[in-house]
């Protein structure tokens, strides 16, 4: 099996997984789900880690990277605090 | 130290679990914190484990990078009011399709300076680049009509459709130069025309259709992920894609069921631009059959009920009425009367919209109701309070085949004993609709801002 086919396959199963998780969110957190979804989808910063670390004496490919790493830290920051601070307001009666 | 082929991949195994876990917390709001901090943790794991990856050789950028965006990141959602929720998701999704498009554009120089480039890994940049820039553009026209930047109107044009099927052959034409001949021009032709094609999808989309957008373009920035996750052969990137794209897809699909509208009819647009699109004659139409109600009549009515049931809709988000309500509620909670929220899913801007508004309020979300949980108590409710909701609650969607929003699901507030609709202008909902609610009997229109009529509310019940 090529590494494309196994790429694939856990993509597919992925998708599953996601489809079941997903559909169990109650409909009250759909926001804070947003912006979970938000911070998590900031894991592209694995591939511009990648790109800025990239060495070989810097260029283009290296600001490149620096760029993405900071977009991608934003997204991971911003949804992180942000789910936290929404999450922390739904309380039950006391 | 460094971390090479099985550990690094077991780290990412860890990570993927634990954002599996993550999402999995959002079951229930006592266990979503919980469901948060696993989802750091996961984050924190990937990002240490692909700092000691060999293949990474300098750090200098990485670390730069990572403070100025934390440092950004956290200012912006320390500070974001919570009725700016729906822009700060955009312009985050807009952050992950742009860098989706870095990261791709990067990943084929590294390759083409090491001559490692073949035509499975071409596709794959190929992929990443379209769907990360039309996310990007995308998200940045969602968010500034959401911001008010742009109208919100849809802006439709003759051969719109057209326009956008020739740009994306003329877009796909340069992604088979680029895919055959390597040339990087090419690829820089069909990533500005991908910019150009997310503007032009999302223009088309009204104000009121946002909750699908929103949730769609959370849908595109994880397939994004994804693809991005297939050019770098890394799996933990295509397990977060996936989880992402289906989370958005998801939604998108309960927001179009929750307007009985297709996605496809939602996408191509041009619903609702306030002109009345259809049979609903003039909009301002007659005021003949309606009463209207003293904010003294209401609190009177609201006092000697056993039983109230508020109904908040996007105009008690314009106004940021939900602290005036609350403080209603408990007045009223402290009188011996139940008070209970119900919620439309489409309510807001975005998906659960008004139950953060709510909960920044401090309403407790045992009292706050989901459609289905909450209709059938109307009918045993003394009074329904209706704040900035309007299309929501048409009686016409059940009992008009001919209205436009014939079959869409609504609240029943037509059922309570009493309604009050608390309402600014006689201008009918975004549907362009008018409410059939306003000429029952039992309905009574208290006209005036939403926080303002709240205020007044709470000051005469503490005079009661």
């Amino acid at each position: 099996m090529s590494a494309t086919m196994i790429a694939l396959y856990v993509f597919v199963l992925a998708c599953f997984v996601g489809y079941w998780v997903v559909w169990g969110v109650t409909p009250s957190l759909h926001t804070p789900l947003l912006s979970l979804t938000n911070a998590i989808s900031g894991i592209i910063i694995v591939g511009a880690i990648l790109v800025a670390g990239f060495g070989h004496g810097g260029g283009s490919a290296e600001i490149i990277g620096f760029i993405a790493v900071t977009l991608a830290s934003v997204n991971i920051f911003g949804g992180f605090v942000v789910t936290q601070r929404m999450l922390s307001m739904f309380r039950k009666k006391k | 130290m460094q971390l090479t082929g099985n550990y690094l991949a077991l780290a990412y195994l860890v990570s993927a679990m634990l954002f599996i876990l993550g999402l999995k917390g959002l079951t229930h709001p006592a266990s979503a914190r919980r469901g948060n901090y696993y989802a750091m943790t996961g984050m924190l794991l990937a990002i240490v484990a692909t700092a000691l990856d060999p293949a990474v050789k300098s750090y200098g950028f990485i670390i730069a990078g990572i403070v100025t965006g934390a440092a950004i990141g956290t200012t912006i959602a320390l500070r974001i009011r919570m009725t700016a929720m729906p822009q700060l998701v955009a312009a985050l999704h807009s952050f992950v399709g742009l860098t989706a498009v870095l990261v791709a554009v990067g990943t084929y120089l590294m390759h083409s300076r090491e001559d490692a480039l073949n035509t499975v890994l071409m596709t794959e940049l190929f992929v990443g680049t379209f769907i990360g820039a039309i996310t990007f553009t995308g998200s940045l026209v969602a968010f500034g009509k959401l911001q008010g930047i742009i109208t919100g109107k849809p802006l439709v044009f003759r051969g719109q459709h057209a326009l956008n099927l020739l740009i994306a052959l003329v877009m796909l034409g340069f992604g088979f130069e680029f895919l055959l001949y390597n040339h990087f021009g090419a690829l820089l032709v069909m990533i500005a025309l991908a910019l150009a094609l997310g503007i032009l999808l999302i223009v088309p989309i009204g104000g009121a259709d946002m909750p699908v957008v929103v949730s769609m373009l959370n849908s595109y920035s994880g397939w994004a992920a994804a693809a991005t996750g297939f050019t770098l052969g890394n799996n933990l990137l295509i397990i977060t894609g996936a989880l992402v794209g289906f989370s958005g897809a998801i939604l998108s699909y309960i927001m179009s069921k929750a307007m009985n509208r297709s996605i496809v009819s939602i996408i191509l647009g041009g619903f609702g631009g306030g002109e009345g699109t259809s049979g609903a004659g003039s909009g301002t139409a007659g005021t003949k059959g309606i009463k209207t109600a003293a904010v003294e009549d209401a609190v009177f009515f609201m006092a000697n009920a056993s039983k109230v049931i508020v109904v908040p809709g996007y105009g008690m988000a314009v106004a940021q009425a939900q602290h005036a309500l609350k403080e209603l509620a408990d007045i009223l909670e402290g009188k011996g009367v139940t008070v209970h929220f119900a919620i439309h899913p489409v309510a807001g801007r975005m998906p659960g919209h008004m139950n953060v508004l709510l909960a920044e309020a401090d309403v407790p979300y045992d009292h706050v109701f989901e459609m289905e949980e909450i209709n059938p108590e109307f009918a045993t409710a003394d009074v329904a309070l209706v704040v900035g909701a309007n299309d929501v609650t048409n009686p016409a969607a059940k009992s008009d085949k001919s209205s436009p929003i014939y079959g869409m699901p609504i609240l029943d507030v037509y059922k309570a004993r009493q309604i009050f609709f608390i309402k600014r202008s006689m201008n009918p909902g975004y549907s362009g609709v008018e409410n059939q609610l306003f000429y029952q009997d039992n309905c009574s229109l208290v006209f005036g801002d939403a926080k303002k009529v709240c205020e007044k509310m709470v000051l005469e019940l503490k005079a009661v």
